[in-house]
């Protein structure tokens, strides 16, 4: 690998030196050029689905019967629910948002592993919506040449309404991101009626307009900078591959030494690279992969594209550069054909923990319970003692009702006989049934009271069991008496 | 800056530092970072012109939009008990029992009474009304001046020996100091009051303590110890004791009583303040 940062010191070749004893560095601003081929139009299918999940999904209904939302997608942060088609999460079931975290991580690990930086290079939503920009960007000021040009050129109404247009095509695009965004955490139909007639919350409109500027400057002026300066990923990725990664790969040996040469007439003692440049004007991070792999490099495998148009137009094989391991790349030189490794111990142990993280998650879902007993033994005082000697503890129930209908438990206790139970604002000793509203926490106080003979000294456990009186469903929870010692 | 030289390996400049030989290489941040940078230093002075700022000899500079903090927090609260006067009118217009009886009313009570519990009362009866010697515990079932909703409520809204007309007064006599009984008696008695809740370890003294306990003490704690909350004495035939439980501390009890006092509330909480507290004391446990 390359360690230092090639970004500063392997740009293009057309752009300036740094001057000497600055503080900053200038902006270079990169032009990309259009290129065609199997990687673009793969390029193109990413953002096409992606972008059609982003926008549709918040529109997919899903039934919950009455009193519920019925959107597929819903983060309702105000009822402190979050849903995703069958599956609902309380607040207090943020692990399983952990575990969502933690098996997006063990993926990326995976296709890292396998294919280097593919998620950099096709599914990134900075990559994403950069593709996008870069388009439109295509479609109103022209390609590369043009472009460049244009910067160039004085002030004129040509250059204006390009400009005007090219912006105002970007907010445009921007608007609707972060409009869409703010369907995911309201019903969207509704609030879509709300933006059209102006009456949403002040919430929607701020969340909107933070979604625009951001998506505005780091899809339409950050660009690569956010790749190379703002994220983390680029610099631990270097972890998760190896000599055996599928990587965008710059055959060094059979390119070099590089040198022009005409279609048909190879140059003797000169390698394959024509030094063209084009890899370098597609690259939309505008670097040169002949310097081999850097930190600024996303994997976009755009340059593979541009180099097999240029190695079909002047009659050499193909893959100049191309998705390769560094060990087969390596082997090539010395005129062996290595297999390809990609099953490796790594991706075992990738793969399998995904596997592992996936199947507890899976299990954790289905076995989630529609009823959650807490029990929180009061901590002052930790015990109380009564007239006639005899030790009461007090203990907060939480009862999770996670169904949509009221319903009703009975409790029961196990422990030492002799135990006296009363839950508060009900009458002692009879059987106490605790009512909870639908979809909420009921909340309870429970009085446990032990005779002074009864029981030993010290601390011993007690369980507390609560039975849905409709379905039978059964929580219970594990807690302690404590007694003076 | 140092002189600065071009890295032979890289070809990049240095920064002109140098530490036992190594060099360190110029990376300069990008032009936007720069900006950004001062842009929110450029901020920072909106802040100066728009919010209080700068401390001057009488006063500060008030800023613009002339925030204060606790004008804000004014505010909040005045928002935050405008948000609760849908529960607290209700309050207002119910008795404590009705309070208790309405299973909302009481959530309600029992999670506002916690606070107001911890803001006023956990220092001298503990943060669960545990008590401590002296304060007498709020979660057992032994109560000097009644435990129904109605008596507690007005022991908190008057207070005990509190100044108040209304306060709960009561006196133990000072039967040491003031020589009304013999120091062989105190014993005697102390050795009595044990036996009532079956403690006592000298059956001998217990029995001769009875007739000074029938002569001295039963008229306000009762011939079998049971207390009067009439008259705010304490049962002395249970396990649970305002300041000791054992013989020395009867005695010293007996002989130059200590009298605690609980201040008046009203006045110094509102009336739906002092019913929450009323409701929230009376689910500690040992409500009547």
């Amino acid at each position: 690998m390359n360690a230092q940062s090639p970004s500063l010191a392997k740009r293009a070749p057309d752009s300036p030196p740094r001057e000497s004893g600055k503080l900053y560095a200038d902006h270079i601003k990169v032009y990309p050029q259009r290129v065609w081929g199997r990687f673009r139009k793969l390029k193109w299918t990413a953002l096409a689905v992606l972008l059609g999940i982003y926008y549709l999904a918040p529109w997919l209904r899903w039934d919950r019967g009455p009193g519920a939302p019925d959107q597929a997608i819903l983060i309702d942060m105000p009822s402190r629910r979050a849903y995703f088609f069958f599956i609902e999460i309380w607040p207090q079931e943020v692990y399983f948002l952990a575990g969502l975290l933690i098996l997006g991580a063990l993926g990326l690990f995976l296709a890292t592993s396998l294919f280097g930086r593919v998620w950099c290079g096709f599914a990134c939503p900075q990559t994403v919506w950069t593709d996008l920009f870069m388009q439109v960007e295509r479609w109103i000021e022209g390609d590369r040449n043009r472009r460049m040009k244009l910067d160039k050129a004085p002030l004129s109404f040509e250059k204006l309404w390009r400009k005007s247009a090219k912006h105002a095509a970007w907010l445009a695009i921007s608007v609707a991101t972060g409009g869409a965004w703010i369907f995911y955490f309201n019903d969207a139909p509704t609030v879509l009626g709300q933006l059209v007639t102006g009456e949403a919350s002040f919430a929607v409109y701020g969340f909107i307009g933070l979604f625009t500027s951001t998506t505005y400057l780091l899809a339409g002026w950050a660009r690569e900078q956010v790749c190379i300066y703002m994220c983390p990923w680029p610099r631990f990725q270097s972890a998760m591959f190896d000599e055996h990664s599928l990587l965008v790969t710059y055959e060094e040996w059979r390119g070099e030494p590089r040198g022009h040469a005409k279609a048909g007439k190879p140059v003797p003692g000169q390698g394959d690279c024509i030094d063209c440049g084009l890899c370098v004007r597609v690259c939309p991070t505008g670097i040169d992969i002949r310097n081999g792999q850097q930190l600024a490099c996303i994997g976009c495998a755009l340059c593979v594209d541009a180099c097999n148009s240029v190695m079909e137009k002047i009659g050499r094989p193909r893959d100049l550069i191309a998705y390769d391991s560094l060990a087969r790349s390596e082997a090539r030189s010395q005129g062996r054909h290595d297999r390809l490794r990609l099953l490796r111990p790594r991706t075992f142990i990738y793969a399998g923990l995904l596997a592992l993280g996936a199947a507890i998650m899976l299990a954790a879902l289905t076995m989630r319970s529609t009823v959650e007993l807490g029990v929180l033994p009061d901590r002052a005082p930790v015990f109380v003692r009564l007239s006639d000697g005899s030790i009461r503890n007090g203990y907060t129930l939480k009862v999770s009702n996670k169904t949509r209908e009221d319903r009703a438990y009975s409790l029961s206790m196990d422990g030492p006989a002799g135990a006296l139970v009363a839950v508060l604002g009900q009458e002692e000793n009879g059987a106490p049934t605790l009512e909870v509203k639908k979809d909420s926490v009921g909340s309870f106080r429970l009085f446990v009271t032990y005779p002074k003979d009864a029981i030993d000294e010290g601390k011993f456990p007690l369980s507390v069991t609560i039975r849905d009186l409709t379905t039978g469903e059964v929580s219970r929870h594990d807690t302690v008496f404590s007694a003076p010692r | 800056m140092g002189s600065t030289e071009r890295d032979a390996v890289t070809g990049r400049e240095t920064t002109g530092h140098e530490w036992d030989g190594i060099k360190e290489l110029n990376t300069p941040l990008p032009k936007w970072w720069v900006y950004v940078f001062i842009a929110t230093i450029v901020w920072s002075f909106g802040y100066w012109v728009v919010y209080p700022a700068w401390p001057g000899i009488s006063g500060y500079t008030k800023g613009l939009i002339g925030y204060n903090t606790r004008a804000s927090l004014d505010e909040t609260m005045q928002a935050a008990s405008e948000a609760r006067r849908q529960w607290t009118d209700r309050i207002a217009a119910s008795s404590v029992e009705e309070i208790a009886a309405d299973p909302d009313l009481l959530a309600y009570s029992v999670a506002g009474g916690r606070t107001l519990f911890a803001e006023n009362c956990a220092p001298c009866h503990g943060a669960g009304g545990e008590g401590a010697p002296g304060y007498p515990n709020l979660a057992d079932d032994s109560w000097m001046w009644g435990g129904e909703l109605a008596t507690i409520e007005q022991t908190i809204r008057y207070g005990v020996r509190s100044g108040h007309e209304s306060a709960r007064v009561s006196e133990m006599p000072r039967f040491g100091l003031d020589g009304l009984l013999e120091r062989g008696q105190i014993s005697d008695a102390a050795e009595h009051v044990l036996s009532l809740s079956g403690a006592s370890t000298d059956a001998a003294a217990a029995a001769r303590g009875a007739t000074v306990y029938a002569e001295n003490c039963a008229s306000c704690h009762g011939e079998t110890g049971a207390g009067n909350r009439e008259l705010g004495a304490p049962a002395l035939n249970d396990a649970i004791w305002l300041y000791a439980g054992d013989k020395a501390g009867i005695e010293q009890q007996v002989t130059k009583p200590r009298h605690g006092v609980m201040p008046t509330w009203s006045g110094r909480l509102d009336e739906v303040s002092i019913k929450l507290l009323s409701v929230y004391v009376h689910s500690l446990g040992g409500g009547e």
